[in-house]
């Protein structure tokens, strides 16, 4: 493993300033602003205690000396906004402090010594988490006191298992990494790792999950005001709307105003949150839209192709939108495979070759921007393909191989669902016919037992079995061209010149062209009819597999063939041909 | 599996005695004169101690306790100090009033969810802004207010819905139906919102995957590819967020249950903590907290009937 370059911790005023350049932000922050003022301000404001009755002013319309009007039992409903503002504050305050006090260290010595306290701290968190706050707090109140402060408090105790599990998890991914190891061998103490190393991560998820916190017991703090717990000396938004509801049908209004506070509270502290996490570049990933289809970049006539011609490629371009500009990967790669040939696109890591056989299958992520001045299929126009013209070609023209078997097949469904489906879809075959089908399959690419394998899950047979069922899969439609993605990289030495054999004997006994993407030379020699070899995006040199061995002509093609065949011949001089297959129990 | 499920059932029994005892011990320490709350501030002493005699409050509270295990583990939760009601039977009238609006919320959230989610993975652009900007918004804002907001908008200005009271589902469907919605759609908002950013979470994982690619080149139709293979494989990660979300659901059921007049476990659980009585209130946590482990035990056993790995071994 390569030591791992950690992100510095985001600057704190570069974070501020990234998120003041945001109206929303801006927008959220005055709400909290104007929060605080009217919390601290409340006095000055009004000049009514929040509690104070008088019978004659119960539901007054709003005046002059009542701006907002009297409640249901003659008290000034500005006066007890302001002081409920003064309420939420503090309540929303005093949870996140207790949550952190809590959730924090604990989170801390869990995730950083892990042992018997975290088994012990995590079992109490499931505990806590399993019970209902809001009954929690029933009982809390009904046993300890009626003050909602005491409330309060009380839920950041419920709450503290989120921060303690956010905690734990940072600690532990920070634990994980290498330097802090570096930093322990160095001989820095445990208290100095965690300042030094720990902390600097933990701030920033922290911070978006104290608005959380706050905006939560918010909410459940008018909620128990709401049920007319609480002591009635302390004014709250709550405690309004629980008078407010009991006037309903006379006086909906009042309603209005600590709903809205209190809605506005909560949006604005969440929201803050989420730019908190825009800014720091920690959002959830953006979705592409659904990709378009491959565009013609030129309006090159389709010219005559040989008869015996399969695929034409022609000026094949994919390139990925970066943040610098677009990022080229195929650049103007033209190919041909004719029928029953076998093409290998031979290449390091990076060069493009898995790009231009995906872009023929039209499956590249939905990012990618791909161009072509021609791409035919058997005498069909591949470019501008519909999605479901694309469908009925995929698996019944186009077979594909993939290169890691076991996450090429989806967990969830038997093998023998996943070669039925495409095969009832293409051939158009009953169930019953299908199965038949699919079990002949299995036993001629080799597998011992088929009806046993196709009852499977993928997660019950091996490596080697499931790139058998993926060959079978392939070939299931009688597609006449197959693209093989380094389908055997991911394999057992031993299995790997099997699963080549079985693919070579496939290939000659239905006559399919096939191209074939490798870095492996060995491969090369084994089954290729005509090699293209790509560099950077682009064919540097074309020709018969023979006289690539014999001449390479171009110089990064002899330094391939130097780096792969040096030390032993290719693995195509040990073959034997016509060998009967063998069975694999890898 | 068999194992996994006795250790869950196990561990869920640990659960519901651990709060149940957690509780007691809050209630039954708080050195207030129940009897005398009772009765009133008139009520002379003698009938005062005879009221503490008559509730056993006179015991020491080990024996107590355990008085309380002996008769709850037969299933008998007690009665309450106030009315002499028997917990049993108040729990059995308010039950079905809760769970059906909190499963009927889970429902719709579960549904709305997997809808939403699904639609922002797969269209991207201002689909899944617009799911995710909704989602931070459906979380945030408590339930309570969302009920608040739908009685006075359909239910007192249109009067589209009632906006209280509860008719059983026995009595009439239809009926049932229309008194539960508007709870169960404010009590939805919060789970369909948390669970919908599970699923898109997850959908944007299975799309990206290996196999949805082999899938694809196999020519497998997108609603095929989508609908049966991505959202099965995404399916057990949304579930352990619906199982979260449940326990919110019954905290905000509490709340709401006000709200529209419903004589559900939240109204009978508030009242108790109104004048303080703990046989009530112990009985309506301990029941809460069994759904809650019951239900999570289901959407376990859900998890591994999606999970082949879990399901064949």
């Amino acid at each position: 493993m390569t030591a791992v370059e950690f992100p510095p911790a985001p600057k704190r005023d570069g974070l501020v300033r990234r998120a003041l350049r945001d109206p929303l932000a801006v927008g959220c922050l005055v709400v909290l602003a104007l929060l605080i003022v009217a919390s601290l301000a409340a006095p000055l404001l009004t000049g009514y205690e929040p509690d104070h009755s008088v019978m004659a002013d119960t539901l007054a319309p709003m005046s002059g000396s009542h701006p907002l009007g009297g409640d249901g039992v003659g008290r000034d409903v500005l006066s007890r906004l302001l002081y409920g503002g003064r309420t939420s504050l503090v309540g929303g305050t005093l949870a996140v402090l207790v949550a952190f006090a809590v959730g924090g260290p604990l989170g801390l010595i869990s995730g950083f010594y892990r042992g018997w306290f975290d088994a012990v701290a995590g079992w109490i968190v499931n505990v806590i988490m399993a019970v209902p706050a809001i009954i929690v707090m029933l009982v809390v109140m009904a046993a300890v006191s009626q003050d909602l402060n005491v409330a309060m408090v009380v839920l950041g105790v419920i709450m503290a298992p989120m921060v303690f599990r956010l905690i734990r998890a940072s600690v532990i991914a920070v634990r994980e990494e290498l330097y802090v190891d570096a930093a322990r061998v160095s001989g820095l103490g445990d208290g100095r790792i965690m300042r030094r190393h720990v902390l600097p991560v933990v701030i920033a998820p922290s911070l978006i999950q104290a608005t959380q916190v706050f905006a939560v017991a918010i909410g459940i703090q008018a909620g128990l005001a709401f049920l007319g717990l609480g002591k009635a000396s302390q004014a709250s938004w709550g405690a309004m709307l629980g008078d407010a509801f009991t006037n309903i049908y006379n006086a909906p209004a009042l309603l209005v105003w600590p709903g809205a506070a209190m809605g506005l509270t909560i949006l604005a502290s969440s929201l803050l949150g989420n730019v908190v996490r825009d800014a720091l570049g920690t959002a959830e990933p953006r979705v592409v839209r659904r990709r378009k289809r491959v565009e013609r970049r030129a309006a090159a006539p389709v010219a005559e192709a040989p008869a015996d011609r399969l695929l034409t490629v022609a000026g094949l371009r994919v390139g990925y939108p970066k943040p610098g500009g677009d990022k080229t990967v195929v650049d103007g790669v033209s190919l041909t495979v004719a029928r029953g040939e076998v093409l290998g696109l031979v290449g390091e890591s990076g060069s493009g070759k898995s790009q231009t056989a995906f872009s023929v299958l039209g499956l590249l992520p939905n990012e990618a921007e791909v161009t072509a001045d021609r791409m035919v299929f058997d005498g069909k126009d591949l470019l501008g393909l519909d999605l479901a013209a694309l469908n009925a070609l995929r698996g019944r023209g186009i077979g594909y191989i993939p290169q890691e078997p076991m996450s090429n097949l989806d967990p969830c469904f038997r093998i023998g669902s996943q070669l039925v489906e495409p095969m009832r879809k293409h051939l158009g075959l009953s169930r019953a016919e299908a199965r038949a089908k699919a079990l002949e399959l299995l036993a001629r690419v080799g597998i011992p037992d088929p009806e046993r394998v196709f009852r499977s899950y993928p997660h019950q047979i091996s490596g080697g079995m499931a790139q058998r069922v993926l060959i079978a899969g392939a070939v299931s439609c009688d597609p006449r061209l197959l693209i093989a993605d380094e389908p055997t990289t991911a394999l057992d030495v031993t299995v790997q010149a099997e699963v080549l054999d079985l693919m070579r004997s496939l290939q000659q006994e239905r006559e399919m062209g096939m191209i074939l993407v490798t870095h492996d030379f060995g491969v090369v020699a084994d089954i290729c009819d005509r090699v293209a070899v790509m560099q950077k995006g682009r064919i540097v040199e074309t020709a018969p597999a023979r006289q690539i061995f014999a001449a390479p002509e171009h110089g990064y093609t002899r330094m391939l063939l130097d780096s792969t065949l040096e030390g032993g011949p290719a693995r195509g001089d040990l073959r034997v041909p016509d060998k009967p297959l063998k069975e694999v129990t890898s | 599996m068999l194992v996994f499920l006795f250790r869950r059932i196990a561990a869920g029994a640990v659960l519901v005695v651990v709060v149940a005892t957690a509780t007691f011990l809050l209630l039954n320490l708080t050195g207030t004169d129940v009897a005398r709350n009772v009765l009133g501030e008139t009520a002379s002493r003698s009938a005062v101690t005879a009221k503490s005699h008559e509730l056993g409050l006179d015991q020491p509270l080990v024996e107590r306790y355990w008085h309380w295990v002996e008769q709850a583990a037969q299933g008998n939760l007690g009665s309450s100090w106030f009315t002499g009601d028997s917990v049993n039977q108040s729990l059995m009238d308010t039950l079905p009033v809760t769970l059906s609006v909190v499963l009927t919320g889970l429902l719709i959230a579960a549904v709305l969810s997997v809808a939403l989610g699904a639609a922002a993975a797969l269209r991207g652009g201002w689909v899944d802004r617009a799911v995710q900007f909704a989602a931070v918004l459906g979380t945030a804002v408590p339930s309570f207010l969302i009920a608040l907001v739908l009685v006075v908008t359909l239910a007192v200005q249109l009067g589209w819905l009632p906006a209280t009271g509860y008719v059983a589902l026995g009595t009439s469907a239809t009926d049932w139906f229309r008194s539960i919605i508007l709870p169960a759609v404010s009590l939805a908002v919060a789970a369909t919102a948390a669970t919908a950013m599970q699923v898109r979470g997850a959908m944007i994982d299975v799309l990206r995957a290996d196999f949805v690619r082999t899938l694809r080149s196999r020519g497998l139709s997108t609603r095929s590819v989508v609908f049966k293979h991505a959202l099965r494989n995404a399916a057990p990660p949304a579930l352990t967020v619906i199982a979260l979300q449940f326990i919110g659901l019954i905290s905000g059921a509490v709340v709401v249950e006000k709200v529209f007049g419903l004589p559900g476990i939240g109204t009978l659980a508030n009242s108790a903590a109104v004048r303080g009585d703990a046989p009530v209130l112990l009985g309506t946590v301990v029941v809460t907290v069994g759904i809650v482990v019951a239900v999570n035990l289901l959407l376990d056993i859900a998890y591994g009937w999606l999970n082949p790995k879990v399901r064949v071994s």
